[in-house]
């Protein structure tokens, strides 16, 4: 029974994580999105560009700068000392921050199309019907985005459950704080605990199975709709 | 276009010329436990000044290795942190029975970048710090040792969830390095050269020795690139280095 919570634990953890990450990044990605989908500025493709990044770069290289971003030497480690620690490495919030970076792209992208596809004529609408921009934001844009963001958000919460690099960079393998199923499989291979290995590998395995089929109904159901 | 062409061809030749050059000066795979990264670093350079031979280095922590061994990984010889997995791999048949020796014999090593720990058993005593790291001690010999050392101060308990587990002795060694950490139990080979910080040698009675064995595998059996590699290791210029980097030797 024992052996049984050693294995559940980053389970729950990972659930955690992955969860948080993904609001974190909805409410941080949607303006993102909407900026990037509808502003002219020349600039824009840049910050696009900066917040793909991730999607190209091998995990070394954020979990690289997030150690040091996130250590006694960093911004990190000055927010850190608001509580008296020293550095938000080895902390869950350290995985948060962490994760929200590796995984913005996913989340981002499939908004910022949303926002994209809907086009100026729904918002010009919304206009003559005097609605403020703001409202038609809230009762026009979000709502036609939404398969967009259900798509962002499974995508985001997908590849938070699947980071491995920067978090083994990160997190100093803390059970019950920074051990993620990732990197406890990782630990069992290592360690040849074959069973624990085969029972958190296989899981992940049926969980992204689910996940892409789900992904493929959606937009199915979706372009249907449209139609 | 022909040219293209011609020019393409050259360069191919030359590079596949440089393949088979290679391979006639012979070469072989060495999986080498962290924290011997650097003396085994001049010992291949000098192998290689001395035979023409080349001895490719692979770092990683030794359970992962001994994993990847059972896995039919391209290793002719495996520098081990302990002589558990050595033996092991002897025993499954992933290695040449006879060849196992005891190359180096590690020390422990306290070290802060933080506080001042040159008084260590006291400074753990204290547990003045936030997070202690050390290597995973289910992969590293050398995280074992840092927690029976922990254990024979009595501080096990009381400093447990301070302890931040590198994936090997090298990130152990990074995490106090970035101050990530303020504390860490590394290898003092990892410190050869160091000047930065205070360090406090863990005494031989608190934890049992590190001895570290070095083994030829069923892959190297026929290299004889490895075994000479593995004579070297045994030879007195290759002693000389490894008492530099502060290890014992037998």
């Amino acid at each position: 029974m024992e052996a049984f919570a050693h294995i559940w634990q980053p389970v729950v953890l990972t659930i955690e994580l992955a969860t948080i990450t993904t609001l974190s990044l909805l409410v941080v990605a949607t303006p993102l999105a909407w900026w990037l989908a509808r502003s002219h500025s020349w600039w824009k493709e840049a910050v696009a560009t900066v917040v793909s990044l991730p999607m190209v770069l091998p995990p070394t290289v954020l979990g690289f700068y997030l150690l040091i971003a996130l250590g006694p030497d960093g911004p990190g480690g000055m927010v850190a000392t608001l509580w008296g620690a020293r550095t938000l490495a080895f902390t869950f919030t350290g995985l948060v921050i962490g994760s929200i970076f590796a995984s913005m792209p996913f989340v981002v992208q499939p908004i910022r199309n949303a926002f994209a596809a809907m086009g100026d004529r729904p918002l010009e609408v919304a206009a003559t019907l005097r609605a403020s921009p703001t409202r038609a934001f809230w009762t026009v844009a979000l709502p036609l985005a939404s398969p967009g963001l259900l798509t962002g958000a499974v995508l985001g919460f997908a590849h938070t459950v699947g980071e491995f690099g920067v978090i083994l960079m990160i997190g100093g393998n803390i059970p019950g704080r920074t051990r993620v199923m990732s990197t406890a499989i990782f630990d069992y291979v290592e360690t040849m605990q074959w069973r624990e290995a085969n029972i958190l590998a296989g899981g992940m395995v049926v969980f992204a199975f689910a996940v892409i089929l789900s992904m493929i109904l959606i937009e199915k159901r979706v372009s249907r709709a449209r139609a | 276009m022909m040219m293209k062409l011609a020019m393409l061809a050259a360069a191919l030749t030359a590079l596949l010329s440089s393949f088979a050059g290679s391979a006639e000066a012979g070469q072989t795979n060495v999986a080498v436990a962290a924290n011997f990264t650097e003396p085994a670093k001049e010992i291949a350079a000098l192998f290689k000044q001395k035979t023409g031979n080349q001895a490719i280095l692979i770092f990683g922590a030794s359970g992962a290795f001994f994993t990847q061994i059972t896995h039919d990984a391209p290793f002719h010889v495996f520098l081990s942190a302990d002589q558990d997995r050595p033996k092991a791999a002897v025993e499954g048949g992933y290695a040449v029975p006879g060849s196992l020796f005891t190359y180096a014999i590690g020390k422990l090593v306290l070290w802060s970048k933080v506080i001042d720990v040159t008084k260590g058993d006291e400074a753990l005593k204290a547990g003045a710090f936030l997070k202690l790291s050390i290597a995973n001690p289910t992969a590293a010999p050398y995280g074992t040792a840092a927690i029976e050392t922990m254990k024979a101060l009595g501080v096990y308990d009381a400093l447990k969830a301070k302890i931040v587990q590198g994936n090997s002795i090298a990130q152990a060694f990074q995490f106090v390095d970035t101050r990530n950490a303020e504390v860490g139990f590394v290898a003092l080979s990892q410190l050869f050269g160091v000047t930065t910080g205070t360090r406090w040698l863990v005494p031989q009675d608190l934890y049992p020795p590190i001895r570290q064995d070095a083994v030829l595998l069923k892959k190297g059996e026929n290299d004889e690139v490895a075994k000479a590699f593995l004579e070297f290791l045994k030879g007195p210029e290759a002693r000389a280095i490894i008492e530099k980097f502060g290890y014992g030797l037998d």
